[in-house]
């Protein structure tokens, strides 16, 4: 109930922010028009929309973790969070209330992504269900990022750590605009030690229906997702006893 | 039973002791006002009776739950209005009083009542659909009094209440406060002497996490030889400096 009430304040936030509105669906739309539009005048292999479409859609995620920083380092900087912790919400009632509200929308944010890029010619099979399914885990991770920043950082330095670095990172070392391939030697190790890439590649399995890819890339994903959230916990609950 | 009894309070911050041995009894229904210059204490001092921050030693206890062993218990009993005005922004004033409800489990019942109760004494009926965000600072005050009032709390933590309002706001939240008065217990930090004179039944003053000296306004001038509160509350923070 207390985890429920505060879930559907931080979902009437963030759905009222233009900010939202602006990166976490005008953004990844206009790059797929724009890339789409590119493809259809110069052929790129990598901007074919089966490549195209997980890619961007997985990028889109990255403003998750902006969301929910922000909305986590508001509450601390106008001191909500320290009138809350004054009454009887648990740590999990916070936690899970950040997190969930903001994995409908980033499934959202998916379906919306797809649907744009089946209009722009990519195949309508049931994989394109599949993948928005393993947007889950996915949006896990970035979420678990933004709590993490969130309750370590101000407004201003998310702005710029989730806003700038972290949407710069996902987007350079995903091989969402170039092969990975082309630039190769440390570049592409450390890209692959890092789960933007494997978020990416994943999402590609599933839409090329290429399922025995899946399991090592899901690996990634699911292993910096939990290592990430029980960091993001850990500082969250530090915060919480720091004050 | 005292609303407030502190024993030894001890906080400390690696090398710095922010509240050193706070003695203090507050009895239930009573206003009292904790004043000092910045750094002394006043807010760490609220912190830990509401649970915010651990203490390092001592204890203390809210209605005879203690604030080390009984958080929970104490958490129950109290309300916070922070230093800054705490309220969700995004929302309108209807929305952050149900978020409050929600968060204490009201029923839907009691969440109806108590916004039609508090808005009423709060005076914010006006605005109960306007977004937070797009009221004056005086407003948001008393949202954010309201936030920590339908509660139904026994214990209100007031942080620097009036900071940064117009007169006029100032002297309409002193208003809402003396309705309180005998109904609820309320420890109110402030900066403003005259505030602390005009609401308070007992007032602290603290220095360097030490309480100096607790008693009536009218004692504390006589102890310190002034018609003036300011001129007394000035005498002996100097005199203990010297």
């Amino acid at each position: 109930m207390k985890m429920l009430t505060f879930a559907k304040r931080n979902a009437k936030e963030i759905l009222r922010d233009p900010l939202t509105v602006i990166f976490g669906l005008g953004f990844p739309l206009i790059l797929i028009l724009l890339l789409s539009a590119i493809q259809a005048n110069i052929p790129v292999p990598l901007f074919k929309i089966e490549h195209l479409a997980p890619g961007i859609t997985v990028f889109g995620l990255s403003f998750m973790s902006l969301f929910s920083a922000m909305l986590i380092s508001r509450d601390r900087s106008r001191s909500l969070l320290q009138r809350l912790y004054t009454t009887p919400m648990r740590a999990v009632d916070f936690i899970l209330g950040y997190t969930l509200p903001i994995v409908p929308f980033a499934v959202a944010q998916s379906i919306i992504c797809y649907a744009v890029s089946l209009a722009w010619g990519l195949e309508i099979t049931v994989n394109i269900l599949l993948a928005i399914f393993f947007i889950i885990p996915i949006s896990i991770l970035f979420i678990a990022m933004g709590l993490l920043f969130g309750s370590i950082l101000n407004d201003k330095q998310v702005g710029a750590i989730c806003g700038a670095l972290l949407t710069n990172l996902s987007a350079w070392l995903s091989g969402i605009w170039f092969d990975l391939e082309l630039v190769g030697g440390i570049f592409k190790r450390i890209a692959y030690m890092l789960p933007f890439v494997h978020a990416v590649e994943l999402e590609r399995a599933v839409i090329a229906g290429n399922f025995g890819d899946i399991l090592p890339h899901l690996m990634w994903v699911l292993g910096y997702a939990i290592l990430i959230f029980i960091a993001a916990v850990l500082l969250f609950l530090r915060q919480m006893r720091n004050l | 039973m005292y609303a407030i009894k502190a024993d030894k309070l001890v906080k400390k911050y690696k090398n710095l002791t922010a509240v050193d041995g706070l003695d203090l009894e507050i009895e239930q229904g009573e206003i009292f006002s904790l004043l000092g210059v910045n750094g002394a204490g006043k807010t760490t001092t609220i912190k830990m009776l509401s649970c915010l921050t651990k203490l390092t030693s001592g204890d203390a206890y809210l209605l005879g739950k203690s604030i080390s062993t009984e958080t929970n218990a104490v958490k129950s009993l109290i309300a916070v209005s922070p230093q800054e005005t705490a309220v969700a922004s995004g929302l309108n004033v209807h929305e952050n009083l149900e978020l409050i409800c929600g968060v204490y489990g009201f029923s839907n019942e009691k969440k109806n009542v108590r916004i039609k109760e508090i808005t009423s004494l709060l005076g914010l009926d006006s605005v109960l659909s306007k977004k937070v965000g797009k009221l004056s600072g005086g407003w948001q005050r008393r949202l954010s009094i309201a936030m920590a009032l339908i509660s139904e709390p026994k214990i209100l933590f007031l942080d620097e209440p009036t900071l940064g309002l117009d007169v006029i706001a100032r002297s309409e939240l002193w208003d809402i406060i003396r309705t309180l008065k005998g109904k609820i217990t309320i420890i109110l930090t402030t900066h403003y002497m005259e505030e602390a004179e005009a609401l308070s039944d007992r007032i602290g003053i603290m220095k360097s996490g030490k309480l100096l000296i607790c008693d009536t306004a009218e004692k504390i001038k006589e102890r310190a030889g002034t018609n003036k509160f300011e001129d007394a509350f000035v005498r002996i923070v100097k005199e203990e400096t010297l």
